[in-house]
């Protein structure tokens, strides 16, 4: 059956025809479709892990048991579970294993662009990268038995093009996987250094292995044309060298990263006049080829940064520039913004108005650092707000004039190991937890604190102030941060304590389709003075026009936040 | 050649049900067809822009870069002029003519340039404009906005009406399938 699907449906169908019996990841874009396509499979467990650490370990131990695993992240959560990947690596597999890594070039949705080849390389494990979605699902399907044959978890990589682009796909049944019988096997899985000296040979042996395959498999192939330019390339790039040359050039297409082959990249070479490198992000298989002393071109032409297209490769490798027409006027930017009703609108408003310094994270309230509100000091990554406060404070001195705010799931994947720093060396800090009760910037994933597993069953259900409590923390207080004088009371009284104190700004995401939405908000011209305080807020449901603030029918959600701003009682909702 | 399209608006305008759409009908014309879309931030009112390409051959880039586009549907007036450089020589521009201020016009750091259609078709660009916000809540919805633009498009491109109608009940969720078909008849049917 022929189906048009994006890349990380595809994946998501491979694994599943592959036998895979359990997935454990935690969402992240480009990555988050995978798993969320194969939660709709029944004859598949799959979960939301609470971080990717925990995720891989999950899939550690599926396949310890004998059953084919998976876990699925974004280049950054990687970095999260580097830990078990590493020494995976020594282990290897008793059920395949396949881990999904989904890179962001240009960053669309990330806080950095690293190119997760370096991990293969480094955890010496092989690694696959498909170049659309027929080969993400063919690739997916097989990687369990690759896995399970070289007794190494496989790396899948994918990028932001890969993932969200729809291409068709010829999709086949499931094989099922009825397991392997568990057998205990110290000297394989007990990582103490007696075995682990011995599994290190192992593994390099492993790798020559695969370099062997690499040199004739199914992953890597040539096309030869021409031989006046020979280009070796990977992934999406594969696309824009066949747009803009069709088959009048010859390429090498490497499906498997590493290992990388070696007798093939000096045959190839040795054909061809001119050889290129195209690949996005770092000099990977440039680097590869200069080890082995094959002279090639690559980032001397190409960037190290952003995605490619078509259009890069026609530029540097032909010296065209497109024709084209473009309007007279400025176009202003249009960033994403917090949605009409955000909840954390209001916490963050109360914030900026104290003038606080903020240490963020990740998620939508990322976006709470844009103008108006420029409410956020600092971003770096998951979890980095909570010790980050604590590191603040020690290093700031108790001043009491800076806060951190962090998501509900974020703080369940890796912020309550920075409140537990906080608790036991006794910073007087105060965390904010944004608990809109739902992983939002993903696109509604539920996550340890929501009650509701992936599939949209009832489960645990970790209860925060308890969790708080639990920790150390005496001091913890929910508000709702629609009420804009709660939020200023709650942040005064916190800062002046003398004690540790989480506040938890308790309001579930606007978009969650069981939120009901009030009638919208108007503002009375003939009361509005033109103040602007309403225009403080950043809400993309009011706007300035003819000298008056006008409120977006359509779009505003009634969260009342400006209403309670308004100095002259403009902003009101008609009575029925 | 491939047919290269691009879908622009604000996110949480339904682009991606437009893109699902087109894929669907496209495919099932018997083209090969490839959809690019930008996940994560789409629902946060940032511009989005998808690619839908198709072919009687191989499509193999997924994306449409600068000077590539045969049409730009544009469900936002900004958002036509922004990816103006993406049309081809003789591509078109059709575009809901509906205004959303962005974050810098919003707080006053911008203007918003009301005459960006004017300048394209003052340098010779065909531009189809047309109100599908109203049209849409003639339909019945105005988050129909999507369909009415997809139904303007379908005059161009030669794909029978019955084929499309077929495709939105294939699409589309059941109890959203006589709006939709609605909202496409209107889109379909438009004349100044």
């Amino acid at each position: 059956m022929k189906k048009l699907m994006i890349g990380n449906e595809a994946v998501s169908r491979g694994l599943y025809e592959g036998g895979v019996n359990i997935v454990s990841s935690y969402p992240g874009t480009p990555s988050t479709e995978i798993t969320e396509f194969i939660s709709k499979y029944d004859d598949v467990y799959s979960e939301w892990a609470p971080n990717e650490k925990v995720a891989m370990e999950v899939a550690f131990g599926a396949s310890l048991s004998g059953k084919r695993s998976a876990c699925c992240m974004k280049h950054v959560g990687l970095n999260v579970a580097a830990d078990p990947l590493f020494t995976l690596s020594y282990t290897g597999v008793t059920g395949g294993m396949v881990v999904c890594v989904a890179d962001d070039p240009a960053m669309h949705s990330s806080q950095n662009e690293q190119d997760s080849r370096h991990y293969a390389i480094a955890a010496k494990v092989p690694m696959l990268e498909p170049a659309d979605s027929s080969e993400a699902y063919s690739f997916a399907k097989g990687a369990f038995a690759l896995s399970e044959k070289f007794d190494t978890p496989v790396l899948f990589r994918m990028c932001t093009r890969m993932a969200h682009s729809q291409s068709i796909v010829e999709i086949g049944e499931r094989e099922d996987f009825e397991g392997i019988a568990y057998e205990k096997k110290p000297w394989k899985y007990i990582m103490a250094p007696a075995n682990a000296i011995k599994r290190h040979p192992f593994v390099e042996e492993r790798t020559q292995k695969l370099t062997e395959l690499a040199e004739n498999c199914e992953y890597n192939r040539v096309e030869m044309s021409d031989t006046k330019l020979g280009i070796i390339t990977a992934g999406t790039c594969y696309q824009y060298i066949k747009e803009v040359f069709g088959d009048s050039v010859s390429i090498l297409k490497i499906g498997m990263i590493n290992p990388l082959p070696v007798k093939m990249i000096k045959d190839f070479a040795a054909k061809v006049d001119r050889l290129v490198v195209v690949e996005e992000l770092d000099p990977i298989i440039e680097t590869h080829c200069n080890n082995i002393g094959v002279k090639v071109e690559g980032k001397s032409l190409f960037s190290n940064m952003g995605e490619f297209s078509q259009q890069t490769i026609r530029e540097v490798l032909l010296g065209e520039k497109p024709e084209t027409v473009k309007a007279d006027s400025e176009v202003p930017v249009r960033p994403p913004v917090m949605c009409s009703g955000c909840p954390h609108r209001g916490m963050y408003y109360t914030l900026a108005k104290n003038k606080i310094t903020v240490l963020g994270d990740i998620g939508c309230y990322t976006l709470g650092s844009a103008p108006p509100l420029n409410a956020l000091d600092s971003t770096l990554c998951m979890g980095a707000s909570v010790s980050g406060l604590h590191g603040f404070n020690k290093g700031a001195g108790n001043e009491k004039k800076t806060v951190c705010v962090i998501g509900d799931s974020t703080f369940m994947h890796s912020g309550v190991t920075g409140l537990i720093n906080i608790s036991y060396n006794m910073s007087n800090s105060t965390v904010i937890i944004l608990d809109n009760s739902i992983t939002g910037m993903t696109g509604h994933q539920q996550n340890p604190t929501t009650g509701y597993n992936i599939k949209g069953d009832p489960a645990g259900k970790i209860d925060l102030e308890a969790l708080c409590h639990s920790i150390g923390i005496n001091r913890v207080r929910v508000v709702d941060p629609y009420d804009l004088d709660e939020c200023d009371k709650a942040l005064k009284e916190e800062l002046a304590a003398e004690e540790p104190s989480v506040i938890i700004s308790r309001r579930p995401c606007v978009l969650l389709k069981y939120v009901k939405h009030e009638k919208p908000l108007r503002v009375d011209p003939e009361k509005c003075r033109a103040c602007k305080r309403c225009m403080k807020l950043g809400c993309p449901s009011i706007s300035f026009k003819d000298g008056k603030a006008v409120i977006d029918q359509t779009q505003c959600v009634g969260c009342n936040v400006c209403s309670q701003l308004c100095p002259f009682d403009a902003i009101g909702r008609e009575e029925e | 050649m491939a047919t290269s399209i691009m879908i622009v608006g604000v996110g949480g305008q339904g682009s991606l049900l437009a893109s699902k759409l087109l894929g669907n009908i496209l495919t099932a014309e018997g083209y090969d067809v490839k959809v690019s879309e930008v996940h994560g931030m789409s629902q946060r009112g940032g511009s989005v822009v998808t690619y839908v390409k198709y072919d009687d051959n191989k499509v193999y880039s997924p994306i449409v870069t600068e000077g590539e586009a045969d049409y730009i549907i544009s469900f936002e007036k900004l958002e036509a002029a922004r990816y103006a450089s993406y049309l081809k020589k003789d591509g078109k521009v059709i575009v809901n003519v509906q205004e959303i201020d962005p974050m810098p016009v919003i707080i006053g750091a911008a203007e918003y340039p009301s005459d960006v259609l004017d300048e394209l078709k003052s340098k010779g660009v065909f531009v189809d404009e047309l109100d599908a916000l109203t049209i849409a809540e003639q339909a019945g919805s105005s988050k129909a906005v999507n369909i009415v633009l997809m139904g303007r498009l379908a005059k161009y491109l030669g794909i029978g009406y019955d084929e499309w109608i077929s495709a939105i009940e294939n699409t589309v969720k059941p109890k959203f399938v006589e709006l939709n078909k609605k909202a496409f008849e209107l889109g379909y049917t438009y004349s100044k």
